[in-house]
């Protein structure tokens, strides 16, 4: 999971041009890291591909913070 | 003026889809034509922009099935690399009364004219976000702005492609993504051709500049929309019609 966040963070990080201390599991896309609903699904796409894998858009509507991307990433794999 | 950048027209084995993919063509993009059921005349198509020098690739796929349309769009970026333009031109007419309009004719235009451009405009998104560039270019047609008997089917899709490509613009213009919509009016093809004698006349007699638009003079607007003349245009829905609707 430590691998998986910090590939995450990575993404968020360079996609949403955020500091990297404010990337913590807890963080809300929108509401901490200032993303807009494109910018969401754009972070979907990029961990879609970093990691291999489809994300249903039902699931992706769930993700609101970065854990929700590092668990449903891990508990897919 | 488009070299290096891939198209892709839907419904470009006759008509304005085919006029529009030879002028693209002509401009040096590279062009994915899609066609439905008409492999002949698509190829035929294919033939012609390889003998203007570029290259072109033809792909079936009805635009009303969500996995056909999805595969068209795998195939154009598994060839191609990357996609560009768009241009939603596929259409059907299945022209009735209202009164006497079967519920199917209504359905199966509005799934090919409305919601065939949902599925191919949602599925390039993907590809033109990443590229961070992409034009969607819809044909509409006038009538879905100013109505027109007998076409109640074909009218609703269109006023909601016009209405689908302003907020498609509003959702994607952050991301350097444009999309706008012509409006072609009476037009010489064999869509048009099926109109009844009189629908023709009555027509005709509302167009100030006398005389039926070509599929080229679609074809035109599609290519300035399609170049970086238009890069600061979108949402809009441009009307290539003689005059005909003011």
């Amino acid at each position: 999971m430590a691998d998986t966040f910090e590939r995450v963070k990575k993404i968020v990080v360079d996609r949403l041009d955020v500091e990297e201390d404010k990337v913590k599991m807890e963080a809300s896309f929108k509401d901490d890291l200032e993303a807009d609903s494109l910018d969401v699904v754009e972070l979907v796409m990029e961990l879609e591909d970093e990691f291999d894998m489809e994300i249903a858009d039902e699931d992706a509507e769930k993700i609101g913070t970065v854990g929700d991307a590092v668990n449903y990433i891990d508990s897919q794999s | 003026m488009l070299e290096k950048q891939v198209a892709l027209v839907t419904g470009a084995s006759r008509g304005i889809g085919r006029a529009i993919a030879l002028e693209l063509a002509r401009q040096g993009a590279s062009v994915v034509v899609n066609y439905a059921g008409n492999e002949v005349k698509a190829q035929e198509v294919v033939d012609e922009i390889e003998a203007l020098g570029a290259k072109a690739i033809k792909i079936q796929a009805n635009v009303s099935e969500e996995e056909e349309v999805k595969n068209l769009i795998k195939e154009t970026v598994a060839q191609f690399g990357r996609l560009d333009i768009l241009v939603n031109n596929a259409g059907i007419t299945r022209d009735n009364l209202l009164m006497r309009m079967k519920e199917n004719e209504f359905d199966e235009v509005i799934q090919t004219n409305l919601k065939g451009v949902f599925l191919t405009s949602k599925a390039v998104t993907r590809q033109m976000m990443k590229q961070r560039s992409g034009r969607i270019i819809n044909v509409a047609s006038v009538v879905g702005i100013s109505g027109n008997p007998g076409q109640a089917n074909y009218v609703a899709a269109k006023a909601g492609v016009i209405g689908m490509t302003k907020t498609a613009a509003k959702e994607l213009a952050s991301r350097n993504i444009l999309v706008n919509a012509v409006a072609p009016g009476f037009i010489e093809t064999d869509m048009t051709n099926e109109l009844t004698d009189e629908q023709r006349e009555s027509m005709a007699t509302l167009i100030p500049l006398e005389r039926l638009g070509k599929a080229e003079d679609v074809a035109n607007v599609v290519r300035f929309l399609a170049s970086s003349d238009a890069a600061y245009i979108t949402g809009q829905t441009i009307q290539v019609d003689g005059g005909m609707v003011m």
